[in-house]
């Protein structure tokens, strides 16, 4: 046993007040405090956080951050069928919001939630986080579940009529919003879960997702373009027998962004997908850390993590391949990249593989590098000037990416989003 | 057409001079073709025509119908009406080909002030002028030149200046590694591009391909110049002898 060291943030834990609830929220947030505490909030010394300061997450109050005018951009998703919620700086807008009846999903918003006895929430609220927590600690994804003031709570038993969409909107320049949610698919259930938008000033969701046998998830989200903006996320999915999982973030801009994915396959014949596509120029930190643990035979994950940075940008990636004994046959898939347009940018990475079990499939790759001369030369040749020659090997850089959201629909509006960024930053 | 005087150039990395002192005219609607021993200088002058970097020109000009090429940027030169079919096309991951083909000619036509083709329009034409080079559609689909045959690769490459119509083609070994039948359907398809108005320069090593497209004119080219030109039957002559005679008699 290591000598006992002060608990970083220690003095900051003390004095947490825990929002007012009913009396099962008050108890999971209690137990959620207490396991923040005994971690203690991350530094810069841990092995965890080595790429990725945390100052700015882990201090008593939000840096402010600009506001971001989108022009005539659309918002996203606009194009598709969807029920959506809006949260302001954390806060429900109701008047801008759909009725959430329209998704054909059980949904309760976790600020109603603590008066009525929901036992399935009960059950899930901040259980999985729990999980997550070893074996590497993420004692900010307990403090979310201490401090949360809203956040959504569905049941899903058939398929969802339609998805169903969180729209964060950011309205001050201090604002620190703080959002759970829990989501349960039963056996058989189909969701898409749409995210978009900045959020606030520093805006910390957790969204803990429990996948039912035969269940399938899908998973699209774009963090907002407010340049100034600090997200941190997690996202904690267990996985049954048959189901389906698949995550898609899409990230432009940002000072910080940190988002934590952790996958447990426990149900034989699953897939489980996390991908994502970031891009930024200047101040902009973005950090994919992911953890995927096989626990069951037969199951296929892949992580597919593609970087654009550009005038000093810094992008990290952290994923891991757990393969537990006795998970035969799995087939694990990872890989990360970045294009660097600068020398100025650079990108971090740790592929980490860990398997014990023997008949298994597993591959990782990890590259870096500059847009390829040759290709740009080649489609000069042709006649297409060297910005759009540009834009056009940037998207193919990004298209792996992409390729892996399912819903054409969906894709197109994410590949319209990145055109747009793409013209203003390439053009 | 296209008129070089006097070219040299050096790599701009070391001090290694490739052209010492190209000269070549290309009349409007001939066709020239270059033979000449392998590092002698021809895929350098292509590319040093089309543009691309790596290069540093110590002296001399390359005028195409009265523009100065060599200040122009590769995308410039293109739009001026110059075309280069690769020694080795590009693959390119993630880019299909027929977004590079759409977005090429409308880069082009765009350059020229010209109205951009319309999706039907433009699938027309490609469909079209990929079937005459036996292109099928899965081809098109496929990200540019990934995973494409050698000679595939080429005919991709006629597909290109098809599509493009330039007035100035460069073709820098198009025919090598290509089949007989796959020869004689990248000759057709520079056959069909024949015209009074467009101009050919054929790089190569056999006289098979010439014996398809008839050149007007045949320069060999050796140690960074032109060191003699001629009619077809040079190209017979140096498809019987080599080069050994040429280069002796020039020395
Ligand atoms: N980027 C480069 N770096 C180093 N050497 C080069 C470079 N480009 C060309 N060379 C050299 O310049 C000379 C001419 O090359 P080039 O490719 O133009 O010849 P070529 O006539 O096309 O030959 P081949 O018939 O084999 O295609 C060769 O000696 C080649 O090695
Ligand atoms: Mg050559």
């Amino acid at each position: 046993m290591a000598l006992a060291k002060a608990k970083g943030g220690a003095e900051r834990l003390a004095a947490v007040e825990l929002p007012a609830c009913g009396a099962w929220l008050a108890a999971a947030r209690g137990a959620a405090l207490a396991r923040a505490q005994e971690m203690g909030l991350p530094t810069r010394r841990d092995e965890y956080w080595r790429y990725t300061d945390p100052t700015t997450l882990t201090a008593a109050t939000a840096p402010a951050a600009a506001l971001f005018a989108a022009g005539d951009e659309p918002p996203a998703f606009a194009a598709i069928d969807r029920v959506t919620l809006v949260f302001t700086d954390g806060v429900f807008d109701a008047a801008a919001s759909d009725d959430p009846a329209a998704a054909g999903v059980e949904l309760t918003r976790l600020a109603l939630a603590g008066q009525a006895d929901i036992h399935w929430a009960r059950e899930l609220y901040g259980v999985l986080e729990a999980r997550g927590q070893s074996p590497v600690p993420r004692p900010l994804a307990a403090l979310n579940g201490a401090l949360a003031t809203d956040g959504v709570m569905i049941r899903v038993t058939g398929k969802a009529a339609r998805p169903v969409s969180l729209v964060y909107r950011h309205a001050a320049t201090t604002s620190d919003a703080v959002l759970r949610h829990v989501i349960r698919l039963e056996p058989g259930a189909e969701l898409t879960l749409l995210e978009s938008g900045p959020g606030a000033a520093r805006f910390s969701t957790v969204t803990e997702v429990d996948v039912a046998d035969g269940a399938s998830f899908h998973h699209i989200r774009t963090q907002g373009r407010d340049h100034e903006r600090r997200t941190l996320t997690h996202l904690f999915a267990r996985i049954g027998a048959q189901a389906r999982f698949k995550s898609f973030t899409l990230t432009a801009n940002g000072v910080l962004t940190r988002n934590e994915v952790v996958l447990e396959l426990l149900g034989d014949d699953s897939i489980a997908h996390v991908a994502g596509a970031a891009m930024g120029d200047g101040g902009f930190h973005h950090d994919d850390t992911v953890f995927v643990t096989h626990a069951a035979e037969r199951c296929e994950s892949r992580q597919v993590f593609k970087k654009v940075l550009k005038g000093g940008a810094v992008g990290v990636f952290q994923g891991k391949i757990l393969v537990k004994q006795g998970a035969q046959k799995t087939d694990g898939y990872q890989i990360s990249q970045s294009l660097l347009l600068d020398e100025d940018s650079q990108f971090l990475a740790k592929p980490e593989l860990e398997i014990y079990a023997d008949d298994v499939k597993c591959s990782h790759g990890s590259t870096s590098g500059a847009i390829d001369e040759t290709a740009l030369f080649y489609l000069r040749s042709r006649g297409v000037p060297e910005r759009l020659a540009q834009a056009l090997l940037v998207q193919a850089f990004l298209a792996q990416a992409i390729e892996e959201i399912e819903d054409e629909a969906i894709a197109e509006d994410i590949r319209g989003r990145l055109e747009g960024w793409l013209a203003r930053r390439m053009g | 057409m296209l008129t070089i005087n006097n070219l040299h150039v050096k790599l701009e990395e070391e001090d290694k001079v490739i052209l010492k002192g190209v000269n070549l005219t290309v009349e409007t609607g001939k066709v020239h073709a270059i033979m000449g021993p392998n590092g002698s200088g021809k895929s350098t002058l292509s590319y040093v025509l089309s543009g691309r970097e790596g290069y540093q020109v110590t002296a001399g000009e390359a005028i195409l119908d009265g523009q100065s090429l060599l200040e122009m940027e590769p995308e410039e030169r293109a739009a001026a009406g110059l075309f280069l079919a690769f020694q080795y096309p590009v693959e390119i991951p993630g880019v299909g080909n027929m977004t590079f083909l759409r977005t090429a000619v409308n880069a082009q036509r765009k350059a020229r002030g010209q109205e951009e083709m319309s999706s039907a329009e433009f699938l027309k034409v490609v469909r079209e002028k990929a079937k005459a080079l036996k292109i099928d559609a899965d081809m098109l689909k496929r990200p540019v030149n990934v995973g494409f045959s050698g000679g595939e690769k080429k005919r991709n490459e006629i597909l290109q200046m098809a599509m493009l119509e330039p007035k100035m083609c460069i073709l820098d070994e198009t025919d090598s590694g290509l089949d007989v039948d796959a020869m004689k359907l990248v000759a057709e398809g520079v056959n069909a591009l024949r015209s009074e108005g467009r101009s050919f320069l054929v790089i190569t090593h056999y006289q098979r391909l010439l014996d398809h497209i008839a050149p007007d004119v045949v320069h060999i080219m050796a140690d960074g110049r032109i060191v003699k030109t001629g009619g077809p039957e040079l190209a017979l002559e140096v498809e019987q002898n080599g080069y050994a005679d040429i280069l002796a008699e020039v020395l």
